[in-house]
């Protein structure tokens, strides 16, 4: 049977870990690729690598980055983090990454989703919304790392997407990032029952309860989390057999 | 050169190639007919679509190539599907080296399997391994699958997974073995795997 999956995800700034709450407040979290390694020894199922460094630098530099994780890695790795264009996702592939993601770039010209699913396959390509419930009680897609708001629909976007040729979505909820106060159960459902593709639920995992909750309550695909593993608040074996004893199907670390 | 990986324009060149090396193994990725050939062990990756990528082997003569070879072959994902006789996705005539037509999963509207989604993303296990490609593995071990279409169970099956039904995680005809999951991006069960492949 076809197992839920833990994901860490690590946050790269200048060639290092970082980690935020609610997208600011950058702590710093180690080395990424020795970060990685540990958690693909320790049960990880796979790994999201996004790079939040802004300089003109950074293309060559997360390049060779993902050469390094490629070889230090035997399980599957997503990388993000403006990625733009066809130019841009090939290198990436070249260097040992299997998928991608793509957040703004996408929003801003939606016909990108096509082209890499069209290019590399939509296995490959992830499509990273970050969302915000406003007052309205409408959850927004928000760009450029949670500082831009859109008027788009979470959902409405998600399933362009899909029909665009994304092959996952990688749902982030900006009012639960950080918190440690659980994942957005009601949004991740919503995406999780209604859109054909898997949906790996972010933000908000704080206790291993909560990783039950999404998985059982939203049909969540995967779960991610960053900082409960990087500060081993919570380890990967232990949330794994926690997940095991309530029935829920993870592979065994 | 002991190992050769066919290059062709199939997308986890690299990865399989990165994971050799963890395993202390060089490879040479080629698609030089003679290096292909001459190799003791052949690696037929493949991420990708099937016909663009049958068009492209037929076009620099490669489909020939590997049809023929004598060395032990492994195919992988698309690799393995390519080595089956046809696949659905966009009504492709493949290799034909292994009988079993490779469809579309298609998860039913309501009961058992309803709801699954297409690709299969992720690890599930593989049970009724028969073949030595799995020595030192128990059954039911874990691997990591990325793939829309599958390969029915029929002879060449030595091993199975299910989703949305059973079906051939793993095939073995002659000198060629095919795996529709990834070895290598399996952790530790896709790394003896590999082993066991190289010590065929």
């Amino acid at each position: 049977m076809l197992c839920k999956r833990i994901i860490p995800c690590l946050d790269i700034k200048d060639g290092r870990t970082v980690k935020g709450t609610n997208f600011v407040n950058l702590r710093d979290a180690g080395d990424p690729v020795e970060l990685g390694a540990l958690y693909a020894q320790q049960g990880a199922d796979e790994l999201v690598f996004l790079d939040i460094t802004a300089t003109v630098e950074k293309r060559k530099t997360l390049r060779e980055l993902v050469n390094r994780i490629a070889h230090h890695i035997n399980i599957p790795f997503t990388v993000g983090g403006g990625i733009s264009s066809v130019d841009d996702v090939n290198a990436l592939l070249q260097n040992g990454a299997d998928k991608i993601s793509v957040n703004t770039a996408a929003f801003k010209n939606p016909l990108l989703i096509g082209e890499l699913s069209k290019e590399f396959g939509s296995q490959c390509v992830v499509l990273a919304i970050d969302t915000r419930q406003e007052e309205d009680g409408e959850w927004y897609v928000y760009l450029n790392g949670g500082r831009t708001k859109t008027d788009a629909r979470c959902f409405d976007w998600a399933k362009q997407g899909v029909e665009l040729g994304a092959g996952e979505i990688l749902l982030t909820s900006m009012n639960h990032d950080g918190t440690k106060q659980g994942f957005a159960l009601d949004i991740t459902r919503q995406l999780a029952t209604k859109l054909p593709v898997p949906v790996i639920a972010s933000g908000g995992g704080g206790t291993m309860q909560h990783f039950v909750d999404v998985f059982e309550q939203s049909q969540a695909d995967a779960a991610l989390a960053a900082s409960i593993f990087h500060f081993k608040e919570i380890g990967i074996q232990e949330l794994k057999g926690y997940l095991l004893e309530k029935q829920i199907v993870v592979r065994p670390c | 050169m002991d190992l050769v990986i066919i290059k062709y324009n199939a997308g986890n060149i690299q990865s399989v190639l990165y994971a050799l090396e963890r395993i202390g193994v060089n490879a040479l990725v080629t698609d030089d007919y003679e290096k292909i050939q001459s190799a003791r062990k052949v690696i037929f990756p493949g991420v990708g679509e099937a016909s663009s990528a049958m068009r492209y082997l037929k076009e620099h003569k490669l489909d020939a190539v590997i049809k023929d070879l004598q060395q032990p072959v492994l195919g992988i994902c698309l690799g393995m599907q390519l080595m089956c006789a046809y696949s659905e996705e966009n009504d492709t005539a493949c290799l034909g080296i292994f009988d079993e037509t490779v469809r579309q999963f298609m998860p039913p509207a309501t009961g058992e399997g309803s709801g699954l989604k297409v690709p299969q993303i992720g690890w599930n296990n593989i049970f009724n391994l028969r073949s030595p490609l799995f020595s030192h593995l128990p059954e039911n071990s874990y691997c990591y699958f990325v793939h829309g279409y599958y390969a029915a169970l029929g002879e060449h099956t030595i091993a199975t997974a299910d989703y949305v039904q059973p079906y051939s995680a793993a095939l073995h005809k002659d000198n060629f073995y095919g795996a529709q999951f990834h070895p290598e991006k399996s952790a530790k069960v896709g790394e003896q795997i590999l082993k066991n492949f190289l010590s065929l």
